[in-house]
């Protein structure tokens, strides 16, 4: 009665030999346990179907013993059906055929009075994977979603995406997402709603990819109906259901202030929640409702901090983890806002290194005038720690808050003295950053040389901190008496010295030495240039080589290349483009801000999934009350052109309302930020432009302003404007990229109005009343960045101006686009009289 | 949405193991348990709860030596599975009454039967203990909690309290007691964990208190029951500017920076009379979470002293006295302080009559370590080492040694002052009069006194 067992090729893999006997016993056992009806029969099949399972826990290949499970599955035992089911959700894949057995009983299970075995069985159904057998599921997901218990229908709605996942057509052909809409919108138990919502989201993204019909229905799922009506029923749902409904209108696109208050002030209490996931996604919320509001966003900022510090304080270390990065990510951002928190970022004793290194990030970011002394002294603790890579990180926080300028002149003193403790690693460290130090600050020299100078390169084994002693060595060979005979020595060692890095670095520093100092370096330079030159590294080979030459065609030549005149570092380049931050700021709370990489270079293209298509339509979408636009906005933001646009615009243009007037307060936040991240300013020479502006003039390039100026129409009537505009920042961006230049010119602001001239706001409301209207703006004193549209009264016709303003010269640079070219002058000389008046009201 | 979750012992054997959604390759535990094995060995540094190996995200959480873990192939919410995951090992908890490796691997299957209604094709589901009862079919297997290693902050009330009755919290929440009838009781333990910075002249740098109220209900029937704090407490930083004149430590009111509470909690009357309604759900829960930078008085005064005595050899002297009451009594005290790298030998003296001390030198961390079975309040102890150096010391032998850092245990304390005026439980009948027991205790996260 036995069915014949599988082959025995298929049985347990050879990998696991002692499993092979344990695998026919059970086999053996379960066989004759089959048919028993014995009364103690079940309790004998439970200890089996155990051992079987923690095999396969195990990861011992159990499968050959399908056939028998399902023989013994036939039961009443609640229990027994349930390890059943498990063993069969495992395994059926590699046994089709005798999966089929299976179906028999769990589709009468799923007709079972007792609601949890209906649940039960169908949840099995669709956790089988076969996918011969999606027939058997589309009846009893159909009935399982009107099933009279909340527990059926729960189960019944993931049903629905586990068959989309086995066979997409046979899920959409039963109308299945259309149901599961439907019972999201009425279903009276929350957790049903959670899961068709978590359903739809899936189907709808993976169907994305082939069918538009797809993109507006999570267009809907974004609508404020929807999103409105989950919001009000948020408390109903469990914590997990909340942070997916938080998440979902994170994306949401309001329409008007009204709207972000309403939202903000129902979720007010939600960060109070004990569960950190529950805080972080309401975060999300309020932080990207908020982005084009500087000052509410600031607030937000002021709001969060209390809770993000309470939960870094509670829970598992691995929780306050998590939350300590998304707070490391926005005290990067908003420095500033964090500089009076200082203390709540020193290092615990009991931190995990993960910890302090975030933490060593933050406490170097928000070093300002008022807390610098305190935060180095703290760092300086640090650096003779027992912990060695933190006391390294330590001593390196130091010399990057030295240079940001705050202080420098204790913090040169505190680094000679780390030169004191000689600790090697301290040490070379410590000789790193004194040479960064004197890149930046020349000035400071004469107080490191003279203690450099006393330290013998002996001590110093890691490369890192020997190359930065020779750096010295040869740059500043003329102010330390015996750098000549010190090199001369490493130069004796040249076998010796492992690291072709610091070969290198002997090789530049002999050849500045001997410019300076020739009679006394000139037996080491060819002694060096000897050695290079038999050297098997091919880098150092090829610069003795070099070296050699050079010397050899002309030494005047070659002085001039080695010891050329040097400027002071102004700036160390930054490790992550400020592009890069923005989309990490986006995917606030997921993975991208723990690892600090969006999530496009960790992520495969398949598994992107809702996150990040949600996210580009919500960057897209202009109102939910305009699918039409968002589709084709959609399609042309394919092109690359959007990878240019700066987040600035991208938020900007999401929340600009239906009816086309614009919030006043539109201007994103990202000038608030980058302004108050002293690592970007402190760097930035006064003069150049900041961030969002340069981006802006990377679109120029794209837009395509190579374009030769069109030939100036005759004067044309005087021109009225339409009060009340209509253009989304697709159509713009598309619109300027397609029109040629009317218009270049420099025109003056009034010194009143430039003076006024304090935010972008003040620019765009006195444009506004003119009926110009703001598209997108940006930048920070000196340097703002519009750009201004106008339509022809009466007229489709729009115009398009990039206007630029200097408020240190009161000047700006107009770049006008028309699509009518007749009126083209009239709207310049409008545009022009319009900016004069700034400041006169 | 997770793609797997699975238990791993400290030695890598699968306990449990759950596969939501069959996209994560093969072999999944093993690379994960290798890399935490192995992480950046050289710099003995510990791998962070979140990594990413070949497009796979790996999430973890150490509970009772083991690992709890889940994949996921998605960008999702890490706190959502570092939190999921720690209310999993909880949820696991309730039912099992002790979680340890034993227990799990007793229980295995119904830590299964769990895992399917916790998470549906990597969806979270409910992970209220209650709510999951009518789904689970199998009986706990209790193991035998006298015998097992003290795991949790419950642990500690096990030693010294005469009125607790031992297994009580190791007591699975849905398993019957042998007579039948369970036991109507309450637990409220208020844990405090502080951290304190003295600076070398004594000073305290920078002190915080980050304490958990935390409940585990026996009740049966849900009685909703009020809870009240303290009748001044103030939350906020600013609104403990009208309290100010009050010296800050001398008995003036508690202020707490920031808190945040349950689901469970209702606020109605709390910013009235700082008293919390709710009806406690079964099992373990924080009712609040509360963190405190206000000044308060620290257990322990820390003093260490290094100084140098002859060319190769320097005297350690260190100190505590325990700044609490002398009804109350700290145990479980290690005060650890590295020394030099050069340090060759330690020869330790302890004070006239010492009784429950234990000292050492660890040569491989380079670290003198003193241990006390208990310290009463207002007591104070002092311990001499005399250290042999390798070589002659050069300087500054303060950069080279400490800080000192100290680990204890107080029960029945709280520093923050925080306390529960009273436990109310709405009657059922007249007779009806459940256990309650409302605990305190204080702990060091890190308690640290500079050279």
């Amino acid at each position: 009665m036995a069915p014949t067992a599988p082959s025995p090729a298929k049985s347990a893999s050879p990998s696991q030999p002692s499993g092979k006997s344990e695998v026919s016993d059970l086999k053996q056992q379960l066989r004759q346990l089959a048919g028993s009806r014995a009364p103690d029969a079940d309790d004998q099949r439970r200890d089996v179907f155990k051992r079987v399972i923690s095999c396969m826990t195990a990861g011992i290949d159990v499968s050959a013993a399908f056939g028998e499970m399902v023989l013994c599955s036939a039961t009443s035992d609640v229990v027994l059906k349930k390890m059943c089911y498990l063993y069969v959700g495992v395994h059926a894949r590699a046994h089709p055929d005798l999966a089929l057995l299976t179906i028999n009983f769990l589709q009468r299970d799923c007709r079972d009075q007792d609601p949890t075995i209906r649940g039960l069985a169908l949840r099995s159904l669709c956790s089988l994977r076969v996918p011969n057998l999606v027939e058997y599921l589309v009846t009893p997901l159909t009935t399982g979603l009107k099933d009279p218990s909340a527990y059926v229908r729960m189960v019944a709605a993931v049903g629905a995406a586990k068959l989309y996942h086995i066979s997409a057509t046979t899920c959409l052909d039963a109308d299945l997402p259309a149901a599961l809409k439907a019972l999201m919108l009425s279903d009276p138990d929350a957790q049903v709603v959670a899961n068709c919502l978590h359903s739809l989201l899936e189907i709808w993204t993976l169907e994305a990819a082939n069918s538009e019909a797809a993109g507006r229905e999570i267009e809907t799922l974004y609508s404020k109906p929807v999103v409105f009506y989950l919001l009000n029923k948020i408390k109903e749902f469990s914590e997990w259901a909340q942070c997916h409904v938080l998440e979902l209108a994170s994306k949401f696109i309001p329409s008007d202030n009204n709207e972000i208050f309403d939202i903000m002030n129902l979720l007010e209490d939600r960060l109070q929640h004990a569960n950190g996931a529950v805080v972080l996604a309401t975060i999300k919320v309020f932080l990207h409702l908020t982005m084009s509001m500087t000052d509410v966003h600031q607030q937000v900022y002021e709001r969060i901090k209390a809770p993000l510090l309470t939960l870094v304080g509670a829970g598992s270390p691995e929780q306050s983890y998590s939350v300590l990065c998304h707070l490391h990510l926005l005290v990067m951002r908003a420095p500033m806002l964090f500089s009076s928190d200082y203390k709540s970022f020193y290092c615990q004793f009991s931190d995990p290194s993960y910890v302090k290194k975030l933490k060593l990030e933050m406490l170097t970011a928000i070093a300002n005038e008022s807390n610098t002394y305190e935060i180095v002294t703290e760092l300086c603790e640090y650096a003779g720690n027992v912990d060695v890579p933190i006391a390294r990180e330590s001593i390196r926080a130091v010399g990057k808050i030295a240079l940001q300028q705050y202080d420098v002149n204790a913090i040169v003193d505190r680094l000679l003295q780390f030169l004191e403790m000689d600790k090697d690693y301290v040490t070379a460290e410590t000789l790193v950053l004194v040479k960064d130090l004197l890149r930046k600050y020349p000035q400071w020299s004469h107080d490191c040389i003279a203690v450099v100078g006393n330290i013998s390169s002996q001590n110093i084994q890691e490369p890192k901190g020997k190359a930065a002693l020779i750096w010295m060595l040869g740059e500043y060979s003329q102010d330390m008496h015996d750098a000549p005979y010190v090199l001369e020595n490493l130069v004796d060692n040249w076998d010796e010295e492992q690291s072709p890095e610091v070969r290198l670095h002997l090789l530049t520093a002999v050849m500045k030495c001997f410019f300076k100092r020739p009679p006394e370096t000139q037996k080491a330079l060819g002694a060096t240039l000897a050695a290079g030159l038999a050297d098997t590294h091919q880098d150092v080979h090829d610069r003795a080589l070099f070296y050699y030459r050079l010397l050899q065609y002309d030494p005047a030549v070659a002085e001039r290349v080695v010891n050329p005149p040097k400027q002071a570092v102004s700036v160390f380049a930054d490790t992550q483009s400020s592009e890069i931050k923005d989309r990490i700021f986006d995917e606030f709370n997921s993975l991208s801000v723990v690892y600090q990489k969006p999530s496009y270079m960790f992520t495969d293209k398949e598994h992107r999934g809702t996150f990040e298509y949600s996210e580009d339509l919500a960057n897209l979408t202009v109102g939910a009350e305009a699918p039409e636009t968002v589709i084709s906005a959609q399609r042309y933001q394919e092109s690359d052109n959007d990878l240019l646009l700066s987040t600035s615009d991208k938020e900007d243009s999401g929340i600009r309302s239906s009816n086309g007037s614009y919030t006043s307060t539109y201007n994103a936040p990202s000038d608030l930020l980058s302004s108050q991240t002293p690592a970007e300013t402190a760097l930035i020479n006064p003069s150049s432009s900041t961030y969002s502006t340069q981006t802006n003039f990377s679109l120029d390039d794209l837009l395509g302003l190579g374009v030769p100026d069109a030939p100036a129409p005759p004067p044309p009537p005087a021109l009225a404007l339409n009060s009340k505009p209509v253009l989304d920042p697709a159509t713009f961006q598309k619109k300027w990229g397609q029109l040629a230049l009317s218009f270049s010119q420099e025109c003056s602001l009034s010194p009143q109005g430039a003076a006024s001239l304090m935010n972008p706001q003040s620019l765009i409301r006195h444009m506004q009343s003119n009926y110009i209207q703001c598209i997108a703006s940006g930048g920070q004193p000196p340097n703002y960045k519009f750009y201004f549209y106008g339509q022809k009264a009466g007229a489709a016709a729009f115009y398009l101006v990039e206007c630029i303003v200097n408020t240190a010269s009161a000047k700006a640079q107009l770049k006008i686009k028309a699509e009518d070219g007749t009126t083209a002058e009239a709207f310049s000389t409008l545009f022009q009289s319009v900016l004069s008046q700034f400041g006169h009201s | 949405m997770i793609s797997q979750f699975f238990v791993l012992s400290q030695r890598g054997d699968h306990i449990v193991f759950r596969d939501y959604r069959g996209e994560v390759p093969k072999g999944s535990a093993e690379i994960f348990f290798r890399k935490v094995k192995f992480w950046n060995e050289d710099e003995a540094e510990e791998a962070p709860p979140v990594f990413n190996i070949d497009g796979v995200n790996y999430v973890h959480v150490k509970v009772a030596g083991l690992f709890f873990v889940v994949t996921t192939m998605v960008n999702i919410s890490p706190s959502l599975l570092l939190e999921l995951l720690q209310r999993i090992a909880r949820v696991t908890k309730d039912y099992l009454g002790v979680l340890n490796e034993d227990s799990l691997r007793k229980n295995f299957i119904l830590v299964y039967e769990l895992l399917d209604e916790v998470i549906d094709f990597g969806y979270p589901q409910t992970t209220s203990t209650e709510a999951l009862k009518s789904y689970i079919f199998n009986e706990p297997i209790m193991v035998d909690a006298g015998r097992l290693p003290p795991l949790g902050p419950a642990a500690m009330f096990m030693q010294g309290t005469k009125r607790m009755p031992g297994t009580a919290v190791t007591k699975s929440v849905v398993a019957n007691e042998p007579g039948g009838k369970k036991r109507e009781e309450i637990f409220v333990d208020i844990i405090e964990k502080i951290s304190v910075t003295f600076s070398s002249s004594g000073y305290i740098l920078t002190s915080e208190i980050d304490g958990t109220i935390q409940m585990k209900s026996y009740l049966s029937g849900n009685p909703e029951i009020r809870l009240a704090l303290n009748e001044d407490l103030g939350i906020g930083k600013n609104s403990s500017s009208t309290h100010d004149y009050r010296s800050s430590s001398g008995g003036g009111s508690v202020v707490l920076d920031d808190c945040n509470f349950h689901e469970s909690v209702q606020l109605d009357s709390f910013d009235i009379d700082r008293t919390l309604h709710l009806i406690p759900p079964d099992g373990e829960f924080p009712v609040m979470n509360y963190r405190m930078t206000q000044e308060f008085k620290p257990p322990f005064r820390v003093t260490a002293l290094i100084e140098e005595a002859g060319p190769s050899r320097a005297e350690v002297l260190l100190k505590i006295r325990a700044d609490f009451p002398a009804n109350v009594t700290a145990n479980t005290i290690t005060v650890q302080m590295p020394v030099p790298s050069y340090t060759m030998r330690a020869s330790f003296e302890l004070e006239a009559g010492a009784v429950g001390q234990t000292t050492d030198f660890k040569e491989g961390t380079r670290r003198l370590e003193w241990n006390l079975k208990k310290i009463v309040g207002g007591s104070e102890h002092t311990l001499r080492a005399k250290l042999t150096f390798s070589q002659e010391t050069h300087g500054n032998l303060t950069k080279e040694a400490g800080p000192v850092n100290m680990n204890f245990t107080i029960p029945m304390y709280n520093a923050s002052k925080l306390q529960v005026r009273y436990l109310q439980i709405a009657k059922k009948s007249k007779t009806y009069n459940p256990y309650r027991w409302v605990r305190y205790v204080t702990q060091a996260n890190s308690y640290v006194a500079r050279l």
